[in-house]
Order: C-alpha cells, then sequence, then structure tokens
C-alpha cells in the first residue's frame, strides 16, 4: 500500500505530460505485444516451418485450456484475489463428464451437468473466501487438494476412452479449408466477452476498484463480496469448459488431466501485466502474455530445443516481467522528481514552491 | 507437548492454580488442536490394525515418512511468518538430490562433504529467491513461481533421460538413510534436531521475533529500523538450505533419482505450515505446529488404506483437512479478537 501510495503522483504526472500515442504505447500491455511480435517475426524467419498454418493451428488447440482459463484468472487476480484450484476442477469436470457418460446420460447432458459442479465448486471457494473472510491462497491451496483428490478418487488411475469420435473430430476440426480451428470461433467470443465486461462495464470498474481499495471500493458502493462470489463461480465454470475441452480434445476423462495447468495460467497471466497486487492489467496484455507462452514453446520444440529450455525461460520471463515493472516504477520515479526539480511552468504541485527555494 | 504437562512445576505459592493455568494454556495453543487430531488418527487406526503403530514397519514408517516434509515445512513455516511463501522448494529438492548424485557418480568426495555441498546449493537457490523478492518489492509468490520453473527446468536439462540409481550412490549414505538409532529411524532423528533447533530460533532468538515482528506489520518493522532485507534473505536461504538436505535425504533414503523428484511437494509444504496453524498472511504460528502439520498429512496417507478407504481419496481428505485449518483457525481468530475488545470495554 505504501508502496502504491509513493508511485501515484509521478505516475500521475508522467501520464499527462506525455501526448496520448506515448501513454498507449508505454503500457506493459504494449510492451507484451511488442515482445510477442518480435518473437513472432524472429522464429517465422529464423525457423523452419514456423510460420506454416498447420503450426500456427496446434498453437491455438495447445493454448486453449489457458487461455481459457486465464480470462477469469485475470478478473480474480485484479480484485487482489488468486484461484490456484483451477486445474483441480478441469481434472473434476473431465473426471464428472465421463463417468456421466459412462452411465449412459447423453453427452450435452453430461456437459451441463459437469460444468453445472464446477461452478458450484468455484461458488464454494467464493464463499470461504468472502463470507469467512479467509484468505484465497490458503483457501485454494486446500480446493486444490480436495478438488483433484475427488477427481482422483472417484476414477483411480483408469481413464474414460470411450468418446464418440464425432465429438473429438469437432473439437479438432477446421474452419472450411483454412488451419484456423473451429474452436477459435468461441474462444473469440469469450475473449471479447470477458475484455468488454472488464474494460466497458460497471461491474469491470467494481473489479480494479476492489483491488486497488477494498474499503473506497465499498464506500463508492461496490458490492466487494458479491463481485469476488460471481468471480469465483465464474472461474470454477470457465475451467470445468477446459476440462470439457481437455477430455474431447485427447479423448480421455482422467483425474489427473491439466496437473500444475494452474501454475502456467498464474505464471501467463502475470506476464501479461497483471499485478499481483490488485487493480491493473488488462484483457489484451493477458492475451499476448497466453500466445507468447504458447509461442515460444512451439517456436522452440520445432528448433529442436527441449521443454526443460521452455520451463527455463518461462520461469525467467515470469520474474523478468514482473521485476521490470518494479524498475521502471522507480526509474519513473527518479524521472518525476528531476522533472519536478528542473522545470519551472509545471503546473502548481504541493511541493515545488518549496524546492524552488531551497535550490 | 505433553513434557511440558508432566514436567514438574518449580516451587510455587499455588501449584494447584498454577498447573489449572499451564493446562489452560496448553488447551488454547493452536498446536495442540493439530497434535490431538494426530493422536485420535493414530489410536483409531491403530485400533482397527494394530501393526499400523506395533509391528516394527509400521513404528519405523511413522517417524520416517514425514521427516522429508518436515524439513520442508520449518523452513517454508519460517518463509510464511515473515509474511512470504517459497513455491521453489521442491525443484530446490529436485535439483540439489540431482547434484547429490552427480558428485557421487563423477567425483570420488566423500559423503559429509557431498552433503555440505548440497546443503549449501540449497542455502544458494534460496538465496536468490531472497535476493529477487526482498529488492524487487514483487510477492514472493510470483518470484518463487518462476523459481520453481528455473530451477526445475535446469534440473531436467542437466539430467536428460538419465536417472541416478541406488548402485551409484554410497552404500554408506544409503545404509544411514534406511538406518535406526534407539528404535528411532536416523533420518527421523535429524528433522528431530532440526525441529528443536528451529523452535529455539523462532522462540528465543533475535533473528526469529524479527521474522514474527516483519511478517506482522513490514512497515512498522522498517521504521522500527529493523534490517528487514537482511532477514527476508536469511529466511529463504534457511528454507533453501533446508530443501537442499531435504534432497539429500531423499536420495539416502530411496536411493534413486528421477526427473520428478520433489514434484508438487512444494504445496504439501505449505499446506502442512497452514494445517499446523501458520497463518497465510504472516505474523504468527510456530514451526512446531508445522511439523505436526507434516506429520499429520502424511500419516493420513498412510492411514486410509488401513481405515478401508482407498488411498486415491488421500488427497480430498487433505484438502479437506487444510479447509477446515483455515476455517478453525479463523473461528479462534475472531474470537480472541472480540474477547480482548470485550475486555477494553470492560476495563
Amino acid at each position: 500500500m505504501s508502496l502504491l501510495a509513493e508511485k501515484t503522483p509521478a505516475r500521475t504526472y508522467a501520464a499527462h505530460a506525455k501526448p496520448w500515442w506515448q501513454r498507449t504505447l508505454m503500457t506493459r500491455d504494449a510492451a507484451i505485444i511488442a515482445l510477442l511480435v518480435v518473437v513472432w517475426t524472429y522464429a517465422s524467419i529464423v525457423i523452419l516451418n514456423f510460420s506454416d498454418p498447420i503450426t500456427v493451428y496446434f498453437l491455438v488447440l495447445d493454448v486453449t485450456p489457458i487461455l481459457l482459463i486465464a480470462l477469469p484468472m485475470t478478473l480474480i487476480i485484479i480484485t487482489g484475489e488468486i484461484d490456484l484450484s483451477v486445474a483441480s476442477v478441469v481434472g473434476l469436470s473431465s473426471v464428472l463428464f465421463g463417468v456421466l457418460h459412462r452411465e449412459g446420460v447423453p453427452m450435452v447432458a453430461a456437459m451441463v451437468l459437469a460444468l453445472l459442479a464446477c461452478a458450484v465448486a468455484g461458488a464454494f471457494n467464493g464463499v470461504l473466501v468472502t463470507r469467512f473472510g479467509l484468505p484465497s491462497l490458503a483457501v485454494t491451496i486446500g480446493t486444490m487438494a480436495l478438488f483433484r483428490g475427488i477427481a482422483v478418487g472417484a476414477l483411480g488411475t483408469t481413464a474414460i476412452t470411450d468418446w464418440p469420435d464425432a465429438w473429438g473430430d469437432l473439437v479438432q476440426a477446421r474452419i472450411g479449408d483454412s488451419q484456423i480451428p473451429l474452436m477459435t470461433v468461441p474462444l473469440v467470443a469469450l475473449i471479447v466477452i470477458f475484455a468488454v465486461v472488464l474494460h466497458f462495464t460497471p461491474f469491470g470498474r467494481g473489479i480494479f476498484a476492489a483491488g486497488l481499495s477494498k474499503d473506497a471500493a465499498r464506500f463508492s458502493g461496490v458490492n466487494v463480496d458479491r463481485t469476488k462470489l460471481i468471480l469465483f463461480t465464474l472461474s470454477g465454470l470457465v475451467s470445468g469448459l477446459a476440462g470439457i475441452y481437455f477430455t474431447l480434445r485427447y479423448g480421455s476423462a482422467r483425474g489427473d488431466n491439466a496437473t500444475g495447468l494452474e501454475l502456467q495460467v498464474v505464471a501467463a497471466v502475470l506476464l501479461g501485466g497483471v499485478s499481483i497486487f490488485g487493480g491493473r492489467g488488462a484483457i489484451p496484455g493477458v492475451i499476448a502474455g497466453v500466445v507468447l507462452i504458447g509461442t515460444i514453446g512451439s517456436a522452440l520444440r520445432l528448433d529442436g530445443l527441449s521443454a526443460n529450455i521452455i520451463q527455463i525461460i518461462t520461469g525467467v520471463l515470469l520474474i523478468a516481467a514482473v521485476i521490470a515493472a518494479s524498475v521502471l516504477g522507480w526509474t519513473g520515479r527518479i524521472v518525476g522528481t528531476y522533472r519536478r526539480q528542473h522545470s519551472s511552468d509545471e503546473p502548481s504541485s504541493k511541493q515545488s514552491p518549496q524546492r524552488k527555494r531551497s535550490e | 507437548m505433553t513434557t511440558t504437562l508432566d514436567a514438574p512445576a518449580p516451587a510455587a505459592p499455588q501449584p494447584r492454580h498454577r498447573a489449572a493455568n499451564r493446562l489452560t494454556w496448553l488447551l488454547k495453543q493452536r498446536e495442540t488442536g493439530i497434535a490431538v487430531a494426530f493422536v485420535a488418527l493414530l489410536v483409531v487406526t491403530t485400533a482397527v490394525n494394530p501393526n499400523f503403530l506395533f509391528s516394527t514397519d509400521g513404528w519405523r514408517d511413522l517417524t520416517l515418512t514425514p521427516a522429508i516434509l518436515v524439513c520442508l515445512a520449518i523452513g517454508q513455516a519460517m518463509v510464511i511468518v515473515t509474511r512470504n511463501v517459497d513455491l521453489s522448494v521442491g525443484s530446490t529438492l529436485g535439483l540439489t538430490a540431482y547434484l547429490a548424485g552427480r558428485l557421487f557418480l563423477d567425483t570420488g568426495l566423500p559423503v559429509i562433504v557431498v552433503v555440505l555441498i548440497a546443503v549449501a546449493a540449497g542455502a544458494v537457490l534460496g538465496l536468490i529467491n531472497g535476493v529477487l523478492v526482498a529488492f524487487a518489492k514483487v510477492p514472493a509468490l510470483v518470484i518463487t513461481l518462476g523459481t520453481l520453473y528455473i530451477y526445475r527446468g535446469i534440473m531436467l536439462e542437466w539430467a536428460g533421460s538419465d536417472r541416478i540409481n541406488a548402485s551409484d550412490i554410497p552404500p554408506g549414505l544409503l545404509d544411514f538413510g534406511t538406518g535406526s538409532f534407539l528404535f528411532i529411524p536416523n533420518l527421523a532423528w535429524i528433522s528431530f534436531a532440526l525441529l528443536a533447533a528451529a523452535i529455539y530460533l523462532m522462540r528465543s532468538t533475535r533473528v526469529g521475533r524479527e521474522f514474527y515482528a516483519i511478517g506482522s506489520d513490514p512497515a512498522a518493522a522498517t521504521l522500527y529500523g529493523l534490517r528487514d532485507k537482511r532477514r527476508v534473505l536469511q529466511a529463504f536461504a534457511t528454507s533453501g538450505a533446508l530443501a537442499g538436505l531435504a534432497g539429500i535425504l531423499y536420495v539416502s533414503r530411496y536411493g534413486t533419482i528421477s526427473s520428478g523428484v520433489g514434484q508438487g511437494i512444494e504445496l504439501e509444504a505449505v499446506g502442512a505450515a497452514v494445517v499446523g496453524g501458520v497463518a497465510i498472511f504472516g505474523g504468527s504460528g510456530t514451526v512446531l505446529g508445522a511439523a505436526l502439520g507434516a506429520y499429520l498429512l502424511t500419516t493420513i496417507n498412510r492411514a486410509l488404506p488401513v481405515l478401508g478407504i482407498p488411498d486415491f481419496w488421500q488427497q480430498a481428505v487433505v484438502g479437506a483437512l487444510i479447509i477446515g485449518a483455515i476455517v478453525l483457525d479463523r473461528y479462534f481468530a475472531r474470537r480472541q479478537h472480540d474477547k480482548l475488545l470485550a475486555e477494553r470495554e470492560e476495563s
């Protein structure tokens, strides 16, 4: 908090002193998107086959689960909370879907029931966080084990692999003759919905407000608890969707599906410029973050590098991205102080008269 | 816990009153709840199958299995008390275990030197976390999530597809890992010794008290003049060194080191600390509680099959337990808060 308070004056000053195009281009979002463009260009030139449409096809299919879950995760982290149970909900969804299918429930009904259960699982997190006032980090570490345990407990080490081909084909289908997966359509629709809700609605402004200051948000009429409850429920629902996608794409319902995915999602979201302190972040940056991680993965794989190097690079990028933010903060403050001391026509600031006298 | 109760109270004016006070004090401790749960689990499981506790293997497993997790949980508790978290311990464990294996394989260094190198390497890895956390002003969750990937990636890249087998490890170390002294496995002795040292450190030294001070109010601690950066570095380095030691313990107990060593154990360590009453927001909780949490979690794992529940459900039980523990913790904290408020009203 004290950190934020310190930063604000320099930031506001710097932001208003610059023309709009500089303000747009100097954001974290723009930086990460620029990095993505650089990596894409480089990979297309240097790595054989990277610019093939088929690469893009597999890239989209591979990043879909992370992209899906990253959307509600972004909103949750902006409110200052976190949901580590998402990957376990993926497993839960997969197992429920599988078991219902095995018991002869029609596909669509099985899907809906599994999604409902996942929404309930998400709401359970939300209730523990909002009604009981518990820290979401601790709660979701608990439910991460709980949901995964239920998923693994229900199926053991067996897998349900008996799926109608038509559904698997649908998930992997392309649009017409292009190499664009059909899944892109609902995916883009979801991205647009989340972006509009977060950036253009009162509910979205409430999310930012809740993350910046819970009390201030409450006083200005935002129902912080309800907002968080909705977000956690949404996170469960979307993770359930990812679970169904996972199941159909690989034709296998397993309790241990998507183990460890939660950390990848959090890494992608933070890489996309969302502040872990809450209150800052945007959907375009997050999409770029997810695609960046996916691109580096597939580019390096095509280049013959091992998955381990990708893991190392992911970690380094994550740390570099968050540290860059605070380093930029320092330089911003230093530049701000410098300008305040050296400009004579600066709009009146409380500190400037004293400073001038001392000079 | 029981030793404090049984110990004869020093000559006091009102011995009975004092004993009663001690009893209420004991009942109020967070660790008591978890210890009671642990004992209850032991009693019930042993009633179902006496071999659980009274067979040689049962007794051995009871103290041996948690030893590695206890190591990590102690370090994790220290880090969490300073209002941070260390998610990289599983990767640190894996990396140091592989480093130790490689040293045994490629060099003729004596075991003790390799142990020291592994612990030092763990401390360095922890120190890297600490430096990044202390100076970058970024939450430890993010930093250690990054190093979790980096350390694991380095280990995997280094190890490739080979794995180190028991035949490559000096037999002396393996004997130590499976051996016992006075009916208690050697590794358990090590974890007890560490626990005793950590309890002393956290309760009675300046370093430990400052950990608590920094965790309960970082801004106040800085204003007061505590060297918070140095303390955070120390907490992370200790956690890393303990993870390094845990890596050696792993090698000495299991003998084989594959790429998945320690994967996911960081969450068990955080879970053990949380179940043991270490508040995730820092400033409260004890290493003893975290160690008891580790005992409870690992023993549940072994108890479930005995109780007729397939061990697939173990994770679910652990999860329910973590949630139960934080809900209870919150309840007691609120009750304490209300009581303090009421007392202030009266005075």
